[in-house]
């Protein structure tokens, strides 16, 4: 009898993805630790290696299918010796994943089934199991509430009637409220799973965090002397100004902790570690990987980790480890030349800076004229969570930080 | 003078205070339980417990006088009430020592003696009016329950006329009794003494008999109250008990002022439930009291800092089970709020789905909105009704008189309430609690296979005909 090969959980949450690309076809031999297809969650692309040797039989979900639920009957490996007919045993009673692009099913294959039990309204938009109550959903119906859209105070965060009850719709991340018009001629591209989500997270922020914005011009000069020094003593490392920057927010949050927090309704959490998400623009969107304790690290190791997470991303490698759980967000568009702008905030942080690029300015102090490289930042906070005053306090020691980067040895 | 430390101290050993003790020594808590009687409370030694032995003895009483229903003999039939007494004390005692056990297993300390709060974090111990002992603790759990409620005019005095610790250890078996209040404390007793052969009235203030419940139940069990013998004069009230040498002259007045005599040469005095809230402390350390009752928040806080309350002294439903869940939530609440990490998915008891049990003769249970609280409350309703005498197994029993009742909300589906009168019925309610807990709707529960031959396919067929699809009836 063939091997089955079913679709993966790449991580503990996992529940579905898309199957994005075989790597390998059917004949192809394949042997342990051979990479069979590449499986996109809702923030990162995973491989998903062969254990067994044997040659491919059957691929039974399609490239591009979406939300592939975990455990669903995928392909078929031939053991040596075995031949096609191996295979006739092998029902698709395995295939449990709903909503799968019939279409692009391969003509061999049996036409997927959804059950009919499997009520499409319990899926949440990331493919998620939405527990819930047999009533709430019921109660969902009738008012056309998207069950997913509601958060669960129910045990183990089960939706249940009063959540219903008492839900306003607030996204607007419907295709059906979406009225697209142009003359012009299109093409429509199906979202990826990581475009739903940033249209998702960034509605939410900016519909439902009341923002406030600080903007500070920061001199670059002692710092940019300091890189010179650093980085013209080895040729092992080669700190960036943003290195500089992770770090004096990391020590800033520690400074400032009133800062490091998140708005939990009627709680409020203050954290009592810095762990820095950067914004890292990659093909067809952005990731946010996080250095972790950011202020125990030096300028070297914050340096050497943004570059292998940065590649991570830009590779559609990242685990959910890298990039989940941040406690404020760094997002620097300066190497693109903007010379300002503001952030939407990552929630559930508290708090974003935007940071400009670097560049000649003329500062007067003390009545006189003088040219220095100056860096305008800006601060996008949580007013929920985050007062001006703190805000201000926050912004004014990641100031302290990089025009005196040698407090940041204290 | 000893001064003993804990993290948590209960004053008050019943249901709710000693399961709080249990789960707060569970989660590695030193903890301390105050009892000035019996540990177990009133549930264990003067409530549902003995009640249950001696109604459990009026049952096989009542099967033994209709032994020849069931093709068997039984002659020279009799009790003996002091053995019937005996046995129901004994198990009394019998659990009461089981919850000492449980201490021990747990490591709880017992106090003996009256607990007063001194202030937050500190109690006085007294015994016999002497001062034994200092007890801090960081949180106290104020778990003081309930006694017989009594009026200007109505007060017992331990020999004709009695509250529920009198009737549970009756000095005669009464001829004619009076019961004042037909809530479940008063319709048992009267249950058990018309089985044992008194002349039993009952008089309710209310329009209907075991006033909380469904009416339609309620009025179902009136009819098989009165086949049995039972007197019962409702929306009326006892306004004297006059104490003669042997007899008690009571004077009963309907709601138009008609009044009436009855003798009888005992009384039983069913009129409420008032909370202990005298002498431990409450007035000096502000703690709110309304009305005989512990002003608490959903978890039990009083808003005065590291003191807590939890069962009947916080008030209605006075039920044992209900104070356990706010002994488990109370402890949980607090050792979130320390930040244990073991407290996940805590949530405040929802009073609508604390089932309800009365063990007279038929059993009533229920749980959720009488079908009038639901219209009142503006639902639209669909109601099924399964009656015993369709069921097998009921007829088989020789149980063939109950109802089982559903209501649902006509546009969700959501079970609003069950209501059961008949044989066995308050072993089946948890049934209908879950289904509410998990909310389901009337699919699910008609999705349900239930087992036959058996009581509850009577909860599966009320469900079924609410929506018209009873099977069997």
């Amino acid at each position: 009898m063939a091997i089955e090969i079913f679709m993966p959980a790449l991580s503990p949450t996992m529940e579905s993805g898309t199957l994005a690309n075989w790597l390998v076809k059917e004949g192809d031999t394949v042997e342990s630790g051979t990479i069979l297809a590449e499986i996109e969650t809702d923030k990162a692309t995973m491989e998903y290696e062969s254990i067994d040797d044997g040659v491919v039989g059957k691929i039974i979900v399609a490239d591009g299918t979406e939300n592939v639920a975990v455990g669903t009957l995928i392909a078929l490996l031939l053991e040596e010796g075995e031949d096609a007919s191996a295979m006739d045993d092998i029902s698709s009673g395995g295939m449990a994943s709903v909503e799968i692009n019939t279409e692009a099913s391969p003509a061999a294959a049996p036409a997927p089934v959804a059950p009919a039990h499997v009520a499409p309204t319990t899926i949440s938009p990331t493919g998620d199991r939405v527990f819930s109550s047999p009533l709430a959903r019921r109660i969902a119906a009738q008012k056309d509430i998207n069950i997913a859209d509601v958060s669960g105070t129910g045990p183990r965060g089960r939706v249940i009637k009063r959540d219903v009850e008492s839900y306003t719709p607030r996204e607007v991340i419907r295709t059906a409220t979406f009225q697209l018009h142009s003359d012009a001629p299109f093409e429509e591209i199906k979202l990826s799973n990581m475009r739903k989500t940033i249209a998702k997270r960034l509605t939410e922020s900016k519909q439902t965090v009341p923002h406030f914005y600080l903007g500070v011009d920061i001199e670059l000069d002692n710092l940019l002397a300091a890189r010179k020094e650093l980085n013209g003593m080895s040729d092992d490392y080669k700190i960036s100004v943003n290195d500089f920057i992770i770090r004096a927010c990391a020590l800033a949050l520690k400074k400032v902790p009133a800062a490091n927090v998140q708005f939990g309704g009627d709680v409020m959490r203050h954290y009592s570690r810095s762990d820095v998400s950067v914004a890292v623009a990659i093909p067809g969107g952005l990731v946010t990987p996080v250095i972790r304790g950011a202020e125990q690290k030096g300028l070297r190791q914050i340096s050497d980790e943004t570059k292998e997470l940065a590649k991570k991303a830009r590779d559609g490698k990242l685990m959910p480890e890298d990039y989940a759980g941040g406690t404020f967000s760094i997002s620097n568009l300066g190497m693109m030349g903007i010379k300002q702008f503001q952030a939407v905030i990552n929630p559930p942080q508290a708090a974003i800076l935007a940071v400009g690029s670097g560049e000649q300015r003329v500062v007067i102090n003390n009545g006189e004229m003088k040219p220095a490289t100056v860096m305008s930042v800006n601060l996008a906070c949580d007013h929920r969570a985050i007062d001006g005053a703190v805000g201000a306090e926050f912004l004014g020691a990641i100031k302290t930080y990089l025009e005196h980067p040698s407090t940041m040895l204290l | 003078m000893t001064v003993q430390k804990f993290d948590i101290v209960v004053l008050g050993g019943g249901p709710g205070g000693y399961v709080a003790a249990i789960r707060a020594a569970q989660l590695g808590y030193k903890t301390a339980v105050i009892e000035r009687e019996n540990l177990g409370g009133i549930c264990l030694n003067w409530g549902c417990i003995p009640t249950k032995a001696l109604l459990r003895s009026a049952e096989v009483f009542h099967n033994m006088k209709h032994a020849a229903d069931y093709g068997l003999l039984a002659k020279d039939l009799g009790f003996e009430l002091d053995k019937v007494v005996k046995r129901s004390r004994g198990i009394a005692a019998q659990l009461s020592g089981g919850v000492a056990h449980l201490m021990k297993k747990n490591k709880i300390t017992v106090i003996e003696g009256e607990g007063k709060l001194v202030k937050p974090g500190l109690l006085s111990v007294s015994k016999d009016g002497k001062k034994i002992a200092d007890v801090e603790a960081t949180d106290i759990i104020l778990a003081t329950g309930a006694r017989a409620r009594e009026l200007p005019h109505l007060k017992a005095d331990g020999d004709k006329i009695w509250t529920y610790r009198h009737a549970l250890v009756p000095n005669v078996m009464p001829k004619k009794l009076l019961v004042i209040g037909s809530g479940a404390i008063g319709i048992e007793f009267a249950s058990f003494y018309n089985e044992l052969g008194a002349d039993v009235t009952v008089v309710e203030m209310m329009d209907h008999v075991l006033p909380v419940e469904d009416e339609e139940i309620s009025a179902f069990a009136l009819k098989s109250f009165k086949a049995q013998g039972l007197k019962i004069i409702t929306s009326a009230s006892v306004t004297k008990l006059d104490k003669k040498k042997d007899i008690v002259v009571c004077t009963v007045e309907d709601n138009k002022g008609k009044a009436q005599t009855i003798e009888v040469d005992r009384v039983i005095l069913a009129v409420g439930i008032t909370g202990n809230v005298e002498n431990i402390g409450l007035e000096e350390n502000g703690i709110k009291v309304d009305r005989g009752h512990i002003i608490a928040d959903e978890w039990g806080h009083t808003g005065v800092k590291g003191v807590h309350a939890i069962g009947d002294l916080t008030g209605p439903p006075w039920l044992a089970h209900k104070a356990s869940h706010e002994g488990v939530i109370v402890i949980e609440k607090i050792a979130r709020d320390k930040g244990h990490k073991e407290i996940k998915d805590l949530h405040p008891i929802d009073k609508g789905n604390i089932p309800g049990c009365t063990y007279c003769r038929p059993q009533v249970a229920s749980v959720g909105m009488t079908e009038k609280t639901a219209k009142d409350k503006g639902h639209k309703v669909r109601v099924g009704r399964f009656p015993f005498m369709a069921n097998g197994k009921a007829i088989a029993l020789g149980e063939a008189e109950g109802l089982v009742k559903t209501v649902f909300d006509a546009k969700t589906g959501e079970l609003l309430g069950a209501h059961m009168v008949g044989a066995e019925v308050t072993e089946m309610i948890q049934g209908y609690t879950v289904a509410r807990t998990l909310e389901t709707t009337e699919a699910e529960l008609m999705h349900t296979v239930f087992p036959h031959p058996t009581l509850s396919e009577m909860m599966h067929e009320s469900v079924l005909d609410a929506y018209g699809k009873a099977l069997h009836f």
